[in-house]
């Protein structure tokens, strides 16, 4: 009798320290967003978005900033979304479980791995100085593209993995070759996973710092930029500047930049779970 | 005729276990030949054989010839593509392809690179009604495969066959899953279609075997223990271990 | 083994196999070109006024690394401590203790906590985080290592806690009611069957988060005060340091190319690489393993 009140006691006291850290630990999670939209939100105006900075950044909009890291997302996807896939496809389809397939895997497990700032170095050693592209959004792509490139090669291989395997027997047994089974039917049905993979690879990029810090991010533009040789504002770098290196800047502001960054990054996650559940939905498997 | 003839042929895979121990025998023309035994004795792998569908698989060793009209299809030179369109395959459990039911008929045809309209049509009216199934979906030709009974499924993967005019047709169990009527239906259709092509058929029970089969081959661990003509095989077997598997002693 | 393929067929399938191997490529072109800029400053400094001195100082040429890779060391040893804790509680509690609806709200969120750019927790430190730290601690200034560390158990969480619950979820539901069955209750079979089973996936949770604290630049660089001076001891955590991954992101801007700073920079760039890649390489040799056990127990 005692011995089971001990021990009820116990798990009440343990499920109860449990929740309390698991609560303290998501409850500043809302808190946090709570925070940024209640500071950020009476910055944004249509002028806030349409207009360039002035004064300093401490006046004005930041329309450089969004163009500018809408320009490096899509400079990212358009390296890194065929050379990702291609790679998925390869090793979901074509490569056989031996010694140079476990040396692909181990490289992007590495690739992974890398810390965000040393990406900005080999940015900055091998497409802004070697190659000479400069500081430019070529330059920032580049290097943000490598960097995404183990987050859409993993989630689309696993989305073309999960096609079943019957659909590729069958499409061969009818005289298909299989490229010819990849295009009809696995990678249309792989399709909404390699999508969600490539949003979330995307938005990763997008809020990134570090890999543009060197590579094509500047600190103030006068016109937006015109060709993929010309450096860009970013959101990200744009908030770390307005936060440490300009005095006396409106909190408002600052806040409302920290704002739009999170919504941009937040809407992509949005996009990519609802494409993800509704090709759930309409899968004929 | 001979249509298919098998030589000594031998099938190991990677795993070590083998498959099939040097297998020899002739599959006549215009005649449904039946492969029995209980399960792991090979039919299935020489099936797969036929259509060198076993190149998808890890196969360790693989002797012998199997002449398609006289020609070795186990050549490596073999074109391969081409024999798979004129050996079809239906499976054991009916595999839709993710796309309407037309979609499923004119696929391997779309492969090929046949896009006329007229042909694609001809070809689905014509293998719907050769697998018995015309009547019952011809209004609704794009709706998806999927949403068909597990007996039409099946009988649409038989008109996926046909839509490629093969000359033999291989089927492995290919009414596992139905129900009577359905597998009644199939049945019939082979019976049919035998007049035209050469079948052989990998039954999921002795009982559909003897209705069914011309000729039958008894397989038993890789061995080819009896092969008769006609339905004797099944009354007045000449070994015992066939005896002993049709009398339902084992298996 | 498929004869005749189309030429068009034959140059994709071609290109595809480049792809694939393309992720070994990058990884020795990122190494080499680390080491292209980051081996000459081993000749141009000596190893051991490198490794063994610990004033910082590029302008007058100190470049003693110790002072960064102590703030680095305790800013990581920081975040593990709250990290770990928190992050292997939050994921036993969603994957044992919380019903069905609570871990449907519970797992986006952290999810979301994982997903916020390391620049927006930067910037809160600076603004909420480490005024709060100097009122509530009674310190100079917030901007410690402290800060840093809290930022980045904030940033290692999220990967802690989805690895973890996963392992945790995997888990056969056979374990817990053998425990069950035998009496215990449910705080016991967690401690004492499901969380010894995902054991190694736990393990691999923790060295990915922290993999990932440890390479984490804009957060640590916004609230650690950036004074490299050398971290001796817990106390250190209420003051400021500066962390390898802050020095790159700081001075690199500052610095001529191909000068001797330059080539440090880099090397600094080297051993965060370095360390990643054991840290990595660590963590999915034994996911492998674990793998393969749970194969061959399962089966």
């Amino acid at each position: 009798m005692k011995l089971t009140l001990n021990r009820n006691l116990t798990q009440r006291l343990g499920f109860g320290l449990i929740t309390t850290m698991a609560l303290l630990t998501v409850l500043p999670i809302i808190g946090v967003v709570i925070y940024i939209l209640a500071q950020g939100g009476p910055a944004i105006s249509w002028e806030f978005l349409s207009a360039f900075p002035h004064d300093g950044m401490r006046q004005g909009g930041i329309l450089p900033a969004i163009v500018g890291t809408f320009y490096l997302t899509l400079g990212t996807a358009a390296f890194s979304v065929p050379l990702g896939v291609a790679a998925a496809i390869y090793l979901s389809e074509y490569a056989a479980e031996n010694m140079a397939t476990r040396l692909i895997r181990l490289a992007i497990i590495n690739l992974a791995g890398i810390p965000s700032v040393v990406y900005g170095l080999f940015g900055l050693g091998l497409f802004v100085l070697f190659l000479k592209f400069g500081t430019s959004i070529l330059s920032a792509s580049l290097t943000l593209s490598i960097m995404t490139l183990p987050v859409i090669i993993s989630t689309s291989e696993e989305a073309l993995r999960a096609v079943p395997e019957s659909f590729r027997t069958v499409s061969i047994s009818l005289g298909a070759t299989r490229w010819q089974t990849i295009r009809r039917i696995i990678l249309r049905e792989a399709l909404p996973g390699i999508i969600t993979g490539v949003i979330l690879g995307l938005e990763r990029a997008a809020g990134e710092t570090a890999p543009i810090l060197f590579t094509g991010a500047a600190f103030f533009l006068p016109r937006l930029p015109g060709s993929p040789l010309d450096a860009t504002m970013a959101l990200p770098y744009h908030l770390f500047v307005i936060s440490t290196q300009v005095p006396e800047m409106p909190f408002q502001i600052q806040y409302g930049t920290a704002l739009v960054l999170i919504a941009f990054v937040l809407g992509m996650n949005l996009i990519a779970t609802v494409v993800r559940s509704r090709a759930r939905a309409k899968r004929q498997w | 005729m001979n249509k298919i003839v098998v030589e000594n042929l031998t099938l190991q895979y990677s795993d070590g276990a083998e498959s099939l121990r040097n297998i020899s025998m002739d599959i006549r023309e215009q005649a449904i030949t039946v492969l029995f035994g209980p399960a792991g004795g090979g039919k299935s792998s020489l099936l797969r054989c036929i259509n060198r569908l076993n190149d998808l698989t890890s196969v360790r060793a693989l002797r012998g010839r199997i002449l398609l009209d006289g020609e070795n299809i186990l050549d490596p030179k073999t074109d391969v593509i081409a024999l798979r369109r004129k050996v079809g395959m239906v499976f054991a459990r009916p595999v839709t392809l993710p796309l309407s039911i037309r979609g499923n008929l004119i696929y391997g045809l779309q492969v090929m690179g046949e896009k006329r309209k007229s042909k694609l049509d001809e070809a689905v009216e014509r293998s719907l009604k050769q697998a018995a199934l015309w009547d019952e979906v011809n209004d609704r030709l794009d709706d998806p495969a999927i949403a068909l009974s597990g007996g039409q499924q099946q009988r649409l993967c038989l008109a996926r066959s046909l839509a490629l005019e093969p000359e033999v047709i291989l089927l492995d169990e290919p009414t596992s899953g139905l129900d009577p009527i359905s597998t009644g239906k199939v049945e019939a259709s082979l019976q049919e279609l035998k007049k035209n092509y050469t079948i052989v058929l990998v039954p999921h029970s002795v009982q559909q075997a003897a209705r069914t089969a011309d000729f039958a081959a008894f397989f038993l661990q890789g061995e080819l223990v009896e092969y008769s003509e006609g339905k004797e095989i099944f009354t007045t077997p000449k070994e015992k271990r066939t005896e002993d598997y049709v009398t339902g002693r084992f298996g | 083994m498929e004869k005749e393929l189309t030429w068009h067929e034959f140059l994709i399938t071609r290109l595809i196999k480049a792809s694939g191997y393309s992720a070994i490529l990058f990884v020795a072109l990122i190494f080499y070109f680390l080491l292209r800029e980051g081996l000459p400053a081993l000749a141009e400094v000596k190893l051991g006024d490198l490794f063994a001195a610990v004033r910082w100082y590029p302008i007058e040429n100190y470049f003693g690394l110790l002072p960064l890779i102590s703030g680095s060391l305790i800013v990581t040893v920081g975040a593990a401590l709250i990290a770990v804790p928190f992050g292997i509680a939050t994921a036993v509690f969603i994957a044992e203790i919380s019903p069905r609806w609570a871990r449907d709200i519970l797992k986006p969120l952290v999810e979301l906590l994982g997903g916020l750019p390391s620049v927006v927790l930067g910037f809160l430190g600076i603004l909420v985080l480490s005024p709060y730290l100097r009122i509530l601690l009674n310190i100079p200034t917030g901007l410690t290592a402290l800060a840093g560390s809290i930022l980045l158990g904030g940033i290692a969480i999220p990967t802690i806690v989805s690895v973890a619950e996963d392992a945790l979820d995997s888990v056969p539901r056979s374990y817990r009611e053998g425990a069950w069955a035998l009496g215990a209750t449910r705080w016991q079979t967690i401690w004492r069957v499901t969380l010894p089973a995902a054991r190694s996936g736990v393990l691999t949770a923790i060295m990915l988060g922290l993999g990932r604290a440890i390479g984490e630049t804009m957060a640590v660089m916004m609230v650690t005060g950036n004074a490299p001076v050398m971290a001796t001891g817990l106390g250190a955590l209420f003051s400021p340091v500066r962390t390898m991954t802050a020095t790159i992101a700081a001075e690199m801007g500052e610095v001529s190319n191909g000068s001797v700073h330059y080539h440090v920079l880099f090397l600094i760039g080297i051993t965060l690489f370095l360390i990643s890649l054991i840290v990595n390489v660590t963590a999915s040799a034994v996911v492998f393993q674990q793998k393969k056990r749970s194969e061959r127990v399962l089966s």
